[in-house]
């Protein structure tokens, strides 16, 4: 059953058409990558699906229902949690309030002594245990990341937006950040994962969707796309065709 | 323990205008007049960190509503009439500028209260054609006093009780990063709208209770831009986030104003702003925060010896 679907999704920024015309649907429990050369259009793309930006044509649907319309807080109480490119922590707010901010605002709230042995559960998932009182302004680069997919997951997203959650990772931090997307996949939540990182994609991901200069190039199993011509055209030039 | 300690200190500032003459009960007027605007002010600043200039619109708004209305109704009411059109203003100003974001809000504020002096300098001149207005209200300073304390307490309630609720850690989020903020389902405007809203009601009241004091009331005086500055220096002085810290600049700044203004009439406005800048640079989350900081590297010190 389908969980979101982009039919003919267009966005322009006056003169640019950084999206163009983009289709595709994932179908719940799945875990997509979403690639493509800088400057194809996938972080605008995710962009659109988190309601941060509005389409400027087509339509998006969660569940069947229509959420390019809404804004990004009513789309985030639909099911939809997203990490950024650049990580956005609350830095003037502890590790715990971090989570507990997602918690508190999310459609089902909780609040009190019940968010705090969820936080402390969420925490322990991205292996942050015991971080609590934590400063967040304090924390290194990949514990920022683990915080902030500990707040996307306190939302209790059925759709799980990735953009770019392994960049700038050193081998080890790499390998337990993909060893924790693993988990996540087991759980069951669809994920749709933006990335440069090919082992990555080859390990997560069963399904990839390629995006060139605003259009779709490819969607298929992971391995046909990255084998495909078009695809290595896009991303290498015509010489390694 | 909390609770016991802040009913005896309120007690014991209660008892005040019995012990003391009239100067010292108009110093306190003024101390409690402005803490309770820069308690109001961080209500809504401190969390979002929207610096608005606007304390002044809704100061002056209290001000000339009791001037209007002190002789139609008994006098709560007038001050419950004062509250709901405080209310009403600040839910259509912020339905307007909340979404606008860092200086351009604080010029729209700096506008809104200019804009709103000029409004009823145009009513008055044109309309009623008296510019400034008599308020005779049978009301000493000794209960101008006590119910500035009395909003002072509940505006100081109602923060405490805010920093502890929801809405307080939505202000936190919403002030640290709108984006991540509207991306865990926060309302954005409603929050912030709900927030402003309860600010200007204090502020109103502020300007509505002291309006007796003056006997004579103008839009200079009531919609003096200063005061918006003072209340921002003041609460950036004690700490906008601290539960105290507006209260705390209120205090020292009030007294030195005070004092400046009688002195150094001609250059007043020189050491306002140089001071303003002082505070800006030196102590951007205010006294307490540096007094923290201080507090905490004398402890590595000891404990590094």
């Amino acid at each position: 059953m389908s969980l979101l679907t982009l039919s003919n999704v267009t966005k322009r920024f006056g003169g640019l058409t950084a999206v163009n015309d983009l289709s595709f649907t994932l179908t719940a429990g799945e875990s997509v990558g979403l690639l493509g050369p800088n400057g194809s259009g996938k972080t605008t793309a995710l962009n659109m699906i988190s309601g941060y930006l509005p389409v400027t044509a087509g339509t998006i649907a969660l569940d069947g229902m229509t959420i390019s319309t809404l804004g990004p807080e009513r789309i985030a109480h639909r099911g939809v949690a997203r990490t950024f490119q650049l990580v956005r922590a609350l830095p003037s707010l502890t590790v715990g309030e971090n989570v507990l901010a997602a918690l508190a605002f999310r459609k089902a709230p909780l609040w009190g002594s019940e968010a705090e042995a969820k936080i402390g559960a969420l925490l322990e998932s991205v292996g942050l245990a015991g971080r609590q009182q934590e400063q967040a302004s304090n924390l290194t680069y990949i514990d920022l990341k683990r915080m902030e997919l500990a707040r996307a997951l306190a939302t209790e997203p059925k759709l799980l937006l990735l953009d770019e959650w392994l960049a700038g990772l050193n081998p080890t931090e790499l390998r337990s950040g993909i060893d924790l997307i693993t988990r996540l996949r087991q759980s069951g939540i669809t994920i749709l994962l933006v990335e440069h990182v090919m082992d990555a994609v080859r390990a997560l991901c069963t399904r990839c969707i390629v995006m060139n200069t605003g259009s779709r190039l490819a969607d298929g199993p992971t391995a046909d796309v990255l084998a495909d011509k078009s695809v290595i055209r896009a991303y290498l030039g015509d010489d390694h065709a | 323990m909390i609770l016991l300690v802040s009913l005896l200190a309120l007690a014991a500032l209660a008892a005040v205008p019995f012990f003391v003459g009239a100067y010292p009960l108009g110093l306190g007027i003024g101390i409690l007049g402005y803490g309770a605007l820069a308690t109001a002010w961080a209500l809504f600043s401190g969390p979002t960190r929207y610096i608005s200039l606007a304390t002044v619109a809704f100061f002056g708004i209290g001000a000339y509503t009791v001037a209007v209305l002190a002789d139609l109704m008994p006098y709560p009411l007038v001050l419950l009439c004062a509250a709901l059109i405080g209310l009403v203003v600040a839910l259509l100003v912020g339905l307007a500028t909340l979404r606008l974001a860092g200086i351009y809000f604080v010029i729209f504020t700096f506008g809104l209260a200019e804009l709103v002096r000029q409004l009823v300098t145009y009513y008055e001149v044109n309309v009623t054609r008296t510019l400034g207005r008599y308020v005779f209200l049978p009301i000493g300073p000794e209960h101008i006093y006590w119910q500035l304390l009395g909003l002072l307490a509940v505006t100081l309630a109602l923060a405490f009780w805010i920093s502890r609720a929801k809405i307080g850690l939505a202000l936190r989020v919403i002030g640290d990063d709108p984006v991540v903020a509207s991306h865990l389902g926060v309302r954005i405007t409603r929050t912030k709208l709900a927030l402003f809203s309860l600010s200007a009601v204090a502020m109103t009241l502020a300007g509505a209770i002291q309006a007796p004091r003056w006997t004579y009331i103008e839009p200079s005086i009531v919609f003096n831009p200063t005061v918006s500055f003072l209340t921002v220096i003041m609460a950036l002085l004690g700490g906008p986030n601290r539960l105290f810290g507006p209260l705390l600049g209120a205090v020292p700044l009030f007294l030195l104003f005070e004092w400046l203004s009688a002195n150094f009439p001609n250059h007043y406005s020189i050491i306002l702003g140089l001071l303003f800048i002082a505070i800006v640079f030196l102590l951007p989350n205010g006294v307490l925060a540096a007094w923290d900081k201080f507090a905490a590297r004398l402890k590595n010190k000891e404990a590094s010896a």
